[in-house]
């Protein structure tokens, strides 16, 4: 028998989302005198640690839960201060866009340059204040159902469990945590996101997600190149016209800069290297003037669910509320998530609060979340910026790109009709032998680095001898199918070297090792495994990168 | 039996650190820390004694700043029974750190102190042995197996020749080493549990000592990034790169 705790509420995952709906929900019980018992539970060592966003921050969502965010002394330090917009045609030469010809939603007066992962520290900080529980180093496992079928919370998972399943001296077992209802907010492609989705089939009426995978660097640059708030986003090379993405670079505070790259995982050709762009990327003038003589400090990457409204599942399922971009509430036309997953979590907490008080069964679905979200900003402004993706896609960047400045700046994204987009990523690869191998260039260690260097500096560490977390349907696919048919496309896509194909020393065959202790916990195989042979589990908590200031 | 064990706040282990830009110090902005890992192993063996009915009370003392309590806290969630902060911002060198330990060895009354054999980040390997000189008391350093029976302590240690096994007499000092013992993870209910159990927070200044550093810290540098070698194919072509490139022969 497991040991078990009660909660009112159990939030998984100290994200923006989490941690919002945490401190809404205290402050209405404080605000209503009604007493809660609400927890958060996080795979990361620290609320923080596997915070990967470095963004530019819209307040609006902020603004609503501590209106007083300044006094508070919340980590807002370096307003934008202006916009550039590049069209990269080639290694050498890029066009600055001007301002007119931009998409409103690429605007970014009165946001903020901020590290996500500092916001979390600092909400984290306050959802304790108001009596949270937060508990770092505690990944939910397994969703626990009740008799009914619905949630009626999770298990954490085990500690101490050897390579081989045993139980080592330190072993602990994971704890039942129940709760009234149970929050999912574990971030894009969540573990258990997903097998909501699947058991409930919430995703029954949506277009499929699509995702990207974000990489990102960040640098400590010369104080002379600093420029605290500039915004630089950058389109086409070195992606070429079948691959949509973009790059950016955000001077933050401290004479710090963010430099990375977002690639659609809808692309075709499998000799792409998500990481190897970014390398090569690096060396455009656009960035590299601004690196040159700086010192990179830290590296990592995380995937995007960036299909938008038309991929957005249901929310709601019996027991509780999927949210932020574990759903997906990514505006993908302001490449900013965590506003939007800030403001899904407050509308979280209070259809929660409101049925708690009104000792609604738990069986009865939230469905008055679905009725909030539909009236709010949230589902406006995600509604409005519907067919941007969609049009990136179909069109292609530069007509998709026009097609975007239409209907935002003159339409403001009520043109009357939907753009779908319904190929899932993971079957967009075309076999190996119909694309072009990418020859990308070494390394120069000074602006560009190689993968496993990049990897020490994401600080990710997995205690070693442990079950791995990375379990293969089949074990033969990878080399029949995968490495067969599209040259071994999770060596490229994953961003650290966790899979390579190696020769067996006794037979001579190729075969795939996983490098599991290197995982930056990205999801980008579990999404863009081709014959999705790929399931990715929660290792043992503590484990995974370490992000500072990212 | 009384325990005191000590506990540092450090950086953590597992993450890359540099110097700042004036190359003054190390960066600690936003780093994650954790407490060192030789005191984790000290707090392990002597809640083990408290689980054992040897220890009657364990108190973890730490000395550093406001957020130290987070690795007090941590040691109380493992089943220390009460922590005292010794609360300052100024980074104390190892003799300073002993004085303390010693004033509130004396008001506590204690009999056994428990700490790590050196902290993680900075290597001194000094508290313990000081504190035994300022105390006069027996110490074992590198504790790799305590046994306590009839008011002494019989310690393995691990040495450069091996293992040696040596008998103390309470009030003594041990400090631990790796393979003393896997310390515990901290449940959730303990952890929500620690939040609860007394932690004394006292000022610095409460001791009138003169804690005056000795030390300056002058310059911190990265580690010279050793270059890439190059793999040859024969001896031949050895001597030759040795011979033209390299000009060593």
């Amino acid at each position: 028998m497991r040991e078990s705790m009660e909660f009112d509420v159990v939030i998984v995952g100290a994200g923006p989302a989490g941690l919002s709906t945490a401190c809404r929900l205290m402050q209405q019980s404080q605000k209503e005198e009604r007493e809660l018992t609400v927890c958060v539970i996080e795979k990361g060592s620290e609320v923080g640690a596997h915070i990967f966003s470095g963004a530019v921050f819209e307040t609006r969502a902020l603004d609503e839960i501590f209106p007083d965010w300044k006094e508070r002394g919340a980590p807002l330090n370096t307003p934008v201060t202006s916009d550039e917009i590049y069209l990269l045609k080639n290694a050498e030469k890029a066009q600055k866009l001007p301002n007119s010809l931009v998409p409103k939603t690429m605007h970014n007066e009165g946001n903020y340059i901020i590290s996500v992962g500092n916001l979390c520290r600092w909400l984290a900080e306050q959802a304790e204040e108001l009596g949270v529980e937060v508990f770092p180093g505690f990944p939910a496992a397994e969703i626990l159902y009740g008799d009914d079928g619905e949630v009626k919370g999770v298990i954490t998972g085990d500690m101490g469990i050897d390579a081989k399943g045993e139980q080592k001296a330190d072993y602990m077992p994971g704890m039942e945590l129940h709760g009234k209802y149970t929050i999912f907010s574990e971030g894009c492609r969540g573990h258990l996101g997903k097998q909501l989705i699947n058991k409930y089939q919430l995703d029954s009426e949506s277009d499929t997600q699509h995702y990207g995978i974000g990489l990102k660097e960040l640098w400590e640059i010369e104080p002379s190149k600093h420029k605290p708030g500039l915004v630089v986003h950058g389109a086409g090379w070195p992606l070429t016209k079948e691959t949509s993405g973009g790059s950016f670079l955000y001077h933050a505070e401290n004479n710090q800069v963010m430099v990375g790259i977002v690639i659609d995982l809808s692309y075709s050709n499998p000799f792409i290297s998500p990481f190897d762009e970014l390398q090569r990327m690096k060396h455009h003038p656009i960035f590299k003037d601004t690196l040159e003589g700086g010192t990179r400090i830290s590296y990592g990457a995380r995937a995007i669910a960036k299909g938008g409204l038309n991929s957005l599942p249901k929310m709601h399922f019996p027991g509780g509320l999927l949210i932020g971009c574990d759903a997906g509430t990514l505006n993908f036309a302001k490449i900013k998530g965590t506003h939007t997953a800030m403001k899904s979590g407050i509308l979280a907490a209070e259809s929660i609060f409101t049925a708690i008080s009104s000792e609604i069964t738990v069986s009865n679905e939230l469905s008055s979340f679905t009725e909030a979200f539909k009236t709010s900003w949230l589902h406006e402004e995600l509604h409005q910026t519907r067919n941007f993706g969609p049009a990136m896609h179909k069109f292609g960047t530069y007509m998709g790109g026009a097609f975007n400045y239409l209907d935002q700046n003159w339409f403001k994204g009520k043109l009357p009709f939907t753009l779908h987009d319904t190929k899932p990523d993971h079957e967009q690869l075309k076999p190996a032998a119909e694309c072009t191998d990418i020859a990308y260039p070494k390394p120069d260690n000074k602006i560009s680095f190689d993968k496993l260097s990049s990897v020490f500096i994401s600080n990710t560490n997995h205690e070693e001898d442990q079950p791995c977390h990375l379990k293969l349907k089949s074990e033969v696919i990878p080399v029949e199918k995968n490495l067969a048919l599209f040259a071994g496309p999770e060596a490229r896509f994953c961003p650290a070297g966790v899979y390579e194909f190696v020769e067996n020393p006794e037979n001579q065959q190729q075969q795939l090792q996983i490098n599991a202790q290197n995982c930056l916990h990205c999801k980008t195989c579990d999404i863009k495994d081709p014959t999705q042979n790929i399931t990715w589990q929660v290792p043992e908590g503590l484990g995974g990168p370490s992000y500072p200031n990212m | 039996m009384k325990i005191l064990i000590m506990v540092k706040r450090v950086t953590d282990p597992n993450v890359t650190i540099r110097p700042n830009m004036d190359s003054s110090n190390v960066d600690l902005t936003n780093v994650k820390m954790a407490m060192n890992p030789f005191c984790e192993i000290a707090t392990e063996e002597a809640i083990r004694l408290k689980e054992a009915g040897i220890a009657s009370e364990v108190i973890v003392l730490s000395i550093g700043d406001k957020q130290s309590q987070d690795q007090i806290r941590t040691s109380l969630a493992m089943g220390a029974d009460r922590g005292i902060l010794i609360e300052t911002d100024a980074t104390l060198e190892p003799l300073n750190i002993a004085k303390l330990a010693a004033k509130v060895i004396e008001e506590e009354e204690i009999d056994l102190v428990l700490l790590g054999k050196q902290s993680s980040d900075k290597d001194n390997n000094q508290t313990g042995q000081m504190l035994a000189a300022i105390k006069d008391w027996g110490q074992a350093t590198f504790a790799s197996k305590l046994y306590i029976s009839n008011e002494k302590a019989t310690v393995t240690r691990e040495v450069d020749t091996g293992l040696q096994t040596i008998e103390l007499t309470l009030p003594a000092i041990v400090t631990c080493d790796l393979r003393l013992n896997t310390p515990r993870f901290a449940s959730l209910p303990n952890i929500m549990k620690a939040k609860r159990k007394p932690l004394v927070i006292k000022p610095i200044e409460e001791f009138g000592l003169d804690l005056t550093p000795r030390f300056k810290m002058l310059n911190v540098e990265s580690p010279q990034v050793r270059e890439a070698g190059d793999i040859l194919g024969s001896v031949d072509e050895l001597l030759e790169k040795l011979k033209t490139t390299e000009g060593v022969l």
